[in-house]
């Protein structure tokens, strides 16, 4: 694992995470979101989890980030207008924020190195899901289909 | 330098309190649910952090946890990025100061 | 003993119920479907039905019997089961046979009903039931059939429902036999209290063998009757005889099948069956139930007897007829000839079913005509009916030699002469022979012979498929006279379980020529006495009964069924309308008034405790509430409704364990 590699990715992730956050156009804000999620899926594979970088690229950046932007598009009307700042909601996340580092920084057993292991090939992954978890995977379907239909009831026109 | 458990961590919690930061003081709807994405996918960076360096799994169970928590944010995502049109049509607005049909 | 047939032999029953089951999910258009699965359900119930007969008859006295549990509460195992022995099996034969001929016939006598495919789903249902009723060796499962028997006769009674006449029958009937019911349940009751089973045979635990017979000693006599009350009820015997002839708003069908041949002989069929209960202790062959069943037997079989001479409906007579028929049986069992009794049941069977199937015939011709006197002349317009009719009423009235029921009456006549405590039943029957002989050439002379009349007059026969079972039921009737001669008692033997032999000398007894004097005076005392019926004859109108001419106050005694009904009427009805009126009338003023009172003193009461609920408790009760509501007031103001609160809540909460946890660590 590369240090040098890791310091960029997470200034880049962070960056983007925070202008995300924080831009006042939405549609900056959607597009640097997607940036961050990038940022995320190279950490992933940093980390080895190749097939789940691969997964959040597809599905975040590939769907939900042109979802966010078709959703910024049907609501334009609105989406121009600056709806404010909440000071309060900041200083909860800075708070938060504090009280994260603090209780990881507090823990010296998370000062580990990673241990050398095989590398994880989407067969095993594949095996794993079909077998011990393909009670959890049907699941799932039945959520994502269940969401599906669920979405495009409530989008559904209202009829008079 | 070769980077610790204890950063990513750090990475992540850091992540996770941008996307609060987000859903907590952006008046926008759909801020709100880019900044519950983005909790959500550092949970899942943690997810991922702990099972590379918890040792050999068999089967890789943070990974599973991870696919299926991205799942379920996708769709968590349609969902309700529907429900913000639907909100739209309704009262066109998606400043969610103004939702509060279910105040005390 | 036993064998493999025992344990298959469900599937008998089984036919016509799968077959009545398909046949109710059946449109009514389906007709042809429904008579088909109809038949074909009967055809494979008399086919198993004449294995099953093949197999019991490889021994003497065989029986073979299946026992199976059907539940178990606590430590107590309640078990079923199946029997085949000879009485079962000829039961079988006979059931099926005689409803294989029926359904044919029903064919073409309900062809222009538009409930076809109910009526034929109710047929096969009745025979399932009866077919079970038969093989039961439980009187637990037997009395389940015996219900379903029930229900279905009230169906069939009642299905032409939009007649109320056929809505009332089919009430009385069931209403009737329930009476009877009653007394068999008691009864079973009684008898499993004693015993502790309800199985017939049961490898000599069952509760007609010996060893529950140490157990049930004096109370058998009660047990035994309380069963004949059922098998009173189901046979119509008197006093409950009355539902029978009232059945005959039925169709026709049904009225051969199951209110002559099969059901109402479902009585006969459990006295013989639990006989050993009713012969338990018996002295030279008597016991107090069984002398009860023949003076119940001979008071029905006389008195049905005497009340069909003066009917004017075909069907009526044929109703009254099996009445007395039914009483004779009774009789046969009630002095000890069980396998006579038996044995006429069977033969009746055939010739009964046949006597009604012909009187359907003729009412079809007659276009739905019921009543004798406005026939007449139909020998010559409908042959084929008129000979079969002539070889049934000859075996009712006991003709000998060729015709079953003659020697079959031969042999109960012959048990009741041997009876040691009286000999009155003997001469009774001996009457009862006579009338019998009378009513039948009455009704011969009236239906058959002299001129049309109105309703005869543009009769025809009727089609072959009603023909062909009239055919099939009259060869069944002669051809069943060979194994009943004294000669060679084969189906005797059979029944009571004895190796046959020929004895050629034993054809001729003196009994055979009382009988045949009998039967020749009772017919010819017909002849002479009808010769001029529906034909005006000096001084007496064509419509006019000739017995009605020559005795009318007899002639309207009989003719109003010896006013039985009316009695009831006037009777146990009456005592019903007035215990529902006292009942109403307690109600109403007692009850109601006790009632009102309560409720009065309950408001007083409550006017009470009012006065002190406003003035006591409800100051206290509204400080606490006004305290409430300000707290409430206070809470909900943190509900702003706005999700990014919640949220930041959600937020704070989670800081908040996050550093109790670090802390704790």
């Amino acid at each position: 694992m590369n240090g040098a590699a890791f310091i960029v990715i997470a200034i880049s992730t962070l960056a983007a995470a925070l202008a995300a956050a924080t831009l006042r156009k939405l549609m900056h804000a959607a597009l640097s979101f997607a940036a961050a999620l990038v940022g995320v899926a190279a950490f992933f594979f940093l980390l080895g989890a190749e097939f789940v970088g691969l997964a959040l690229v597809f599905i975040y950046i590939g769907a939900v980030a042109v979802l966010i932007v078709f959703t910024i598009l049907l609501t334009r009307r609105d989406t121009g207008k600056d709806h404010g700042f909440n000071w309060a909601g900041a200083i909860i996340a800075v708070a938060v924020f504090g009280g994260l580092m603090w209780a990881i920084l507090k823990t010296q057993s998370l000062v580990i190195v990673a241990p050398h292991t095989p590398a994880l090939t989407v067969k095993r992954i594949g095996v794993a899901l079909m077998t011990t978890y393909v009670w959890p995977l049907q699941c799932v379907g039945l959520l994502l289909t269940a969401a599906l239909i669920g979405a495009l009831i409530l989008v559904l026109e209202e009829k008079q | 330098m070769t980077p610790t458990l204890q950063v990513f961590l750090l990475v992540s919690a850091a992540l996770f309190s941008i996307g609060l930061l987000a859903a907590l003081s952006r008046r926008h709807a759909i801020f709100i649910l880019i900044g519950i994405e983005m909790m959500l996918a550092a949970a899942n960076l943690n997810f991922i952090a702990f099972w590379r360096f918890g040792g050999e799994h068999q089967p890789p169970i943070g990974v599973i946890i991870a696919l299926f928590s991205i799942a379920i944010a996708a769709a968590e995502a349609a969902v309700g990025l529907a429900m913000v049109i639907a909100v739209y049509r309704h009262y066109r607005t998606t400043n969610v100061d103004q939702f509060d049909r279910l105040h005390g | 003993m036993n064998s493999w047939v025992v344990a298959y032999l469900w599937w008998i029953p089984a036919a016509p119920f799968a077959a009545s089951l398909v046949i109710l999910s059946l449109s009514n258009a389906r007709r042809k479907s429904a008579a088909a699965l109809a038949v074909a359900g009967q055809a494979l119930a008399l086919a198993m039905s004449m294995v099953a007969f093949a197999v019991s008859m490889q021994a003497p006295g065989f029986r073979a019997v299946q026992n199976f549990t059907w539940f178990t509460f606590g430590e107590q195992a309640l078990r079923l089961g199946f029997v085949l022995d000879p009485l079962a099996a000829a039961m079988l034969v006979m059931i099926a046979l005689v409803g294989l001929c029926i359904f044919v016939f029903s064919i073409g006598y309900m062809a222009e009903d538009k409930n076809f495919t109910r009526f034929f789903a109710y047929l096969s249902f009745f025979s399932g039931a009866m077919l079970g009723l038969v093989i039961a060796n439980s009187l637990l499962l037997l009395f389940i059939f015996w219900e379903l028997v029930g229900l279905a006769s009230y169906l069939l009674i009642g299905f032409w429902i939009q007649k109320p006449s056929a809505a009332a029958a089919a009430k009385k009937a069931f209403i009737t036999t329930r009476i009877g019911d009653m007394g068999l349940f008691l009864g079973m009751l009684w008898l499993y209290g004693r015993s502790g089973t309800l199985l017939f045979y049961d490898g000599g635990n069952g509760c007609l063998e010996s060893a529950s017979f140490a157990i049930l000693g004096a109370s058998t006599t009660f047990i035994a009757l309380l069963i004949f009350c059922g098998a009173a009820g189901k046979s119509g015997q008197f006093p409950l005889h009355v539902w029978l002839p009232d059945a005959m708003e039925g169709p026709t069908p049904v009225s051969a099948l199951i209110h002559a041949a099969t059901m109402v002989a479902a009585g006969v069929f459990l006295v013989a069956r639990v006989y050993p209960l009713f012969s338990l202790g018996a002295i030279n062959g008597v016991t107090s139930s069984l002398t009860v069943v023949v003076w119940i037997g001979i008071t029905t079989a006389l008195m049905a007897a005497l009340i069909a001479i003066a009917q004017p409906d075909i069907k009526r007579i044929l109703a009254y007829s099996t009445v007395s028929q039914l009483g004779l049986m009774m009789v046969s069992l009630g002095v000890g000839g069980v396998a006579a009794g038996i044995l006429h049941l069977l033969a009746h069977g055939f010739f009964k079913a046949l006597l009604f199937l012909g009187a359907g015939s003729v009412i079809h011709g007659c276009h739905g005509e019921q009543d004798i006197r406005k026939m007449g002349g139909l020998g010559r317009l409908m042959p084929v009916t008129f000979v079969t009719y002539a070889i049934g009423m000859m075996a009712l009235s006991g003709v000998p030699f060729f015709f079953s029921g003659g020697w079959t009456k031969e042999e109960i006549l012959h048990s009741t002469a041997n009876w040691p405590r009286s000999h009155l039943p003997y001469y009774l029957m001996l009457a009862g022979v006579i009338l019998t002989a009378l009513y039948m050439t009455r009704q011969m002379i009236y239906v058959f012979f002299g001129k049309p009349r109105v309703a005869a007059e543009r009769a025809h026969e009727s089609p072959r498929g009603m023909t062909m079972p009239l055919i099939v039921l009259a060869l069944g009737a002669i051809l069943l006279s060979v194994v009943l001669t004294p000669a060679w008692p084969w189906l005797h033997d059979y029944l009571v379980g004895e190796p046959v032999h020929f004895e050629f000398g034993r054809l001729i007894q003196p009994m055979l020529f009382i009988s045949l004097v009998l039967v020749g005076a009772g017919i010819a005392v017909g002849f002479w006495m009808y010769r001029k019926a529906g034909l005006p004859d000096r001084g007496r109108p064509a419509e006019v009964d000739p017995l009605e001419y020559a005795q009318p106050a007899l002639f309207r005694f009989l003719a109003n069924k010896i006013w039985i009904d009316e009695l009831y009427d006037r009777t146990v009805i009456a005592f019903s309308w007035m215990a529902a009126r006292l009942s109403d009338w307690m109600d109403r003023y007692f009850w109601d008034g006790l009632v009102r009172g309560l409720g009065g003193l309950g408001q007083l009461v409550g006017i009470f405790t009012t006065s002190i609920d406003e003035h006591g408790i409800n100051a206290g009760v509204d400080e606490t509430t006004a305290g409430t509501r300000g707290l409430g007031r206070l809470m909900s103001a943190a509900h702003s409704g706005q999700i990014q609160t919640y949220l930041g809540a959600v937020a704070i909460g989670m800081l908040a364990l996050l550093l109790l946890y670090a802390w704790l660590a």
